[in-house]
């Protein structure tokens, strides 16, 4: 009824393989994203800061471990440390050559986080499920000690800290103090955007149906002529890639500097890890649903229960959060295993079959 | 610098043999500790195909549950029981809340639900108990203190009474996890599960049941090493960190070999110390935190199964 297609012709190869061959859905885009511009502006800049900024980063790389998880099936816990390579890239980069565009630079360190992550992905040559994800803990452990022990990643500072210099775009800061959450929320969208589109296109081409055969079955797919080893590697990097870039985008539109060796860390690893289960594996928009939820949750129980009157202290609400956050995951994975992708996939089909129940 | 690598360890091994006893033996104890949570780790794997990410953190709860009933007034002997009780719950809910309605899900969805687990475990424990480390009470349960310095090899080697005790009863507890698993019913019962689900359950034995047991088991083992870590350092949920270390031993040993945790769990720990202590200084230490997992994965690239693991065959 609310969701019908009926009447929506396809007349041609490109318009039956579109990524939204239904009208309603791209309309529904199209709202969210002149939404997510147009809107923000009238935002309070704390709710901009705190929220939206970190879950659109959060987003990021999750779609980024869901290329390589839910989309190739290959375990990873090595998510903080590519997100850490990227921002030390960053660092690097932008004070080595800092007329250069900021945001070319968050990019480029993307590259850097790749080139590692395929070297940690090697040994998926050889093993995989649980023993891998071991080995990409190897690399997380292995690439935070490198964070802390050699000097020359930070710059020489006595603090180990990365410090986010004044950067502008077009005139605009968007890095360091005087950067208004706005034009950060910006410069992060408009990157999301852009790779979410890219991911799109990935998943849904010759690449991403070779990582899905994989994640099915590797040796039936390498059978059928899929090269696992580029597959896998590939994989790898355009995973990493991603996480390298939230990583980046994390330390110099978010935090604004700070101590990197906490912010990458394992913890880091498994919270994206949460977002993907949570959200639904091997989907775009799981990645989001998931960051989403799992950002939302904890800022709602620090900020929004004190709000409504309800006294809670920071170290209950962080105790609650880990409570709620461990009931959360075992409630969506008996409900749905699948993940919030799939209740929303669930509930379009209700929405077109109402008021029937077929 | 390939001197360095290569030769000059060994010449300091040479040189100062007490110094390495003294290495050796920590290894040997922080490597007995490693293969009590793989021991943990590989009984749950055995009986229910589970990836038990939680292991780490149930040494924590029980450590943290003695620890907090005797602060509150609880005889020490008393609290040893209740904080058994208390695992046994534990064990009860897990498979009845989490366990069973995701009977026949993938790997990966138990394997996530466990995090889930963790996590509720850490909200929970720091909510009842507060999240500042505590001290484990070793005087109150008979654990020896002090340490005996023996003379050997032209130097001093210093044995702590505490490393010997938790060796001594790691051994004891594996010998009668043997004869459980060997000897008793349930033990055979055990056994049969972890060869064949359907076998099992087609000869009247129940799995639901044996999932208790074998999480109450894997409880236990958790309450005696959360006793011994604590007793070493304090109990602090930064012990969960520990869980992690004992992915290696197991892929070392391979996920369902219940003397490959040990041995496992004996070469990560001394591997660990002695890399630290003779190749650390190289590279400005602190290698500790990563070794035990370039060694497991040095393993792995020759025998993806582990050590003693089942050989992995792959049909399409």
């Amino acid at each position: 009824m609310f969701y019908r297609e009926a009447g929506q012709f396809k007349t041609s190869y490109e318009a039956d393989m579109a990524v939204f061959p239904i009208r309603q859905d791209r309309i529904g885009l199209a709202i969210i994203l002149v939404a997510a511009v147009a809107l923000p502006p009238f935002l309070d800049s704390f709710v901009v800061g705190t929220v939206l900024v970190p879950f659109l980063v959060f987003s990021l790389a999750a779609t980024g471990l869901n290329l390589l998880t839910g989309y190739t099936g290959l375990l990873s816990l090595g998510t903080g440390a590519f997100m850490g390579v990227g921002a030390y890239a960053c660092y690097k980069l932008t004070t080595i050559f800092p007329g250069v565009n900021i945001l070319v630079w968050i990019l480029a360190s993307g590259f850097f986080s790749a080139a590692i992550g395929v070297v940690f992905g090697l040994p998926s040559l050889r093993i995989k499920g649980f023993y891998l994800a071991v080995a990409t803990l190897a690399a997380q452990f292995f690439l935070e000690w490198c964070f802390v022990r050699i000097p020359w990643l930070f710059n020489y500072n006595l603090s180990g800290a990365i410090e986010a210099p004044s950067r502008s775009v077009f005139g605009i800061p968007i890095v360091g103090a005087s950067a208004t959450p706005l034009a950060r929320y910006y410069a992060i969208l408009a990157i999301v955007v852009a790779l979410t589109w890219i991911a799109s296109n990935i998943v849904h081409g010759r690449v991403g149906r070779a990582w899905m055969a994989v994640r099915d079955m590797d040796i039936a797919a390498e059978l059928m002529g899929i090269r696992l080893l580029r597959a896998k590697l590939l994989a790898f990097a355009v995973s990493s890639f991603y996480c390298g870039v939230a990583g980046a985008a994390m330390m110099f539109l978010w935090y604004g500097g700070g101590e990197a060796k906490d912010a990458f860390s394992i913890n880091l690893s498994f919270t994206i890890l949460f977002m993907i289960i949570i959200g639904g594996l091997g989907s775009l928009l799981g990645a989001f649903l998931g960051a989403a939820l799992l950002h939302l949750v904890p800022i709602f129980l620090k900020f929004g229960l004190p709000e409504l009157g309800v006294p809670i202290g920071g170290a209950t609400a962080e105790h609650l959060t880990h409570i709620l956050v461990g009931a959360l995951i075992v409630f969506f994975l008996i409900v749905e295993p699948h993940g919030l992708a799939r209740l929303w996939a669930t509930t379009k089909q209700k929405l077109r079959a109402w008021p029937f129940p077929y | 610098m390939l001197y360095n690598v290569f030769v000059d360890p060994f010449v300091q091994m040479a040189d100062m043999p007490d110094l390495l006893v003294q290495v050796l033996w920590e290894g040997t104890v922080a490597g007995v500790l490693y293969a009590l949570i793989a021991l943990g780790f590989v009984l749950i794997f055995k009986a229910s195909g589970v990836f038990n990410f939680a292991q780490g953190i149930m040494v924590v709860f029980a450590a943290l549950t003695l620890v907090g009933l005797h602060e509150n007034g609880v005889p020490a002997l008393l609290a040893l029981v209740l904080t058994v009780g208390v695992m046994y719950a534990l064990a009860w809910s897990i498979e009845r809340v989490v366990l069973r309605p995701l009977v026949n899900q993938p790997d990966i969805i138990l394997f996530m639900a466990t995090f889930g687990i963790t996590y509720l475990i850490i909200g929970l424990g720091e909510f009842i108990f507060g999240g500042r480390p505590k001290a484990m009470i070793t005087s109150e349960l008979f654990l020896p203190r002090g340490a005996i310095d023996v003379q050997m090899l032209g130097g001093r080697v210093t044995f702590q009474k505490l490393d010997i005790a938790a060796a001594v009863i790691a051994g004891l507890m594996v010998a009668a996890l043997a004869v459980f698993f060997q000897r008793t019913r349930i033990g055979r019962a055990l056994r049969a599960v972890a060869d064949s689900h359907k076998a099992a359950l087609s000869v009247g034995i129940s799995l639901n049941q044996i999932w208790v047991v074998v999480w109450f088991t894997a409880g236990l083992v958790a309450l005696v090493t959360g006793i011994m870590w604590g007793a070493r350092s304090d109990v602090s949920f930064g012990l969960q960190i520990i869980a992690l270390k004992a992915l290696p031993v197991l892929i070392l040993g391979g996920f369902t070999s219940v003397p490959g945790a040990i041995v496992g769990g004996l070469i990560i720990g001394v591997g660990e110390k002695v890399g630290e202590f003779y190749w650390g200084p190289l590279v400005g230490s602190g290698i500790e935190s990563w070794l035990a997992y370039l060694i497991a994965l040095a393993f792995l690239l020759f025998r993806p199964q582990g050590l003693f693991g089942d050989k992995i065959i792959e049909r399409i």
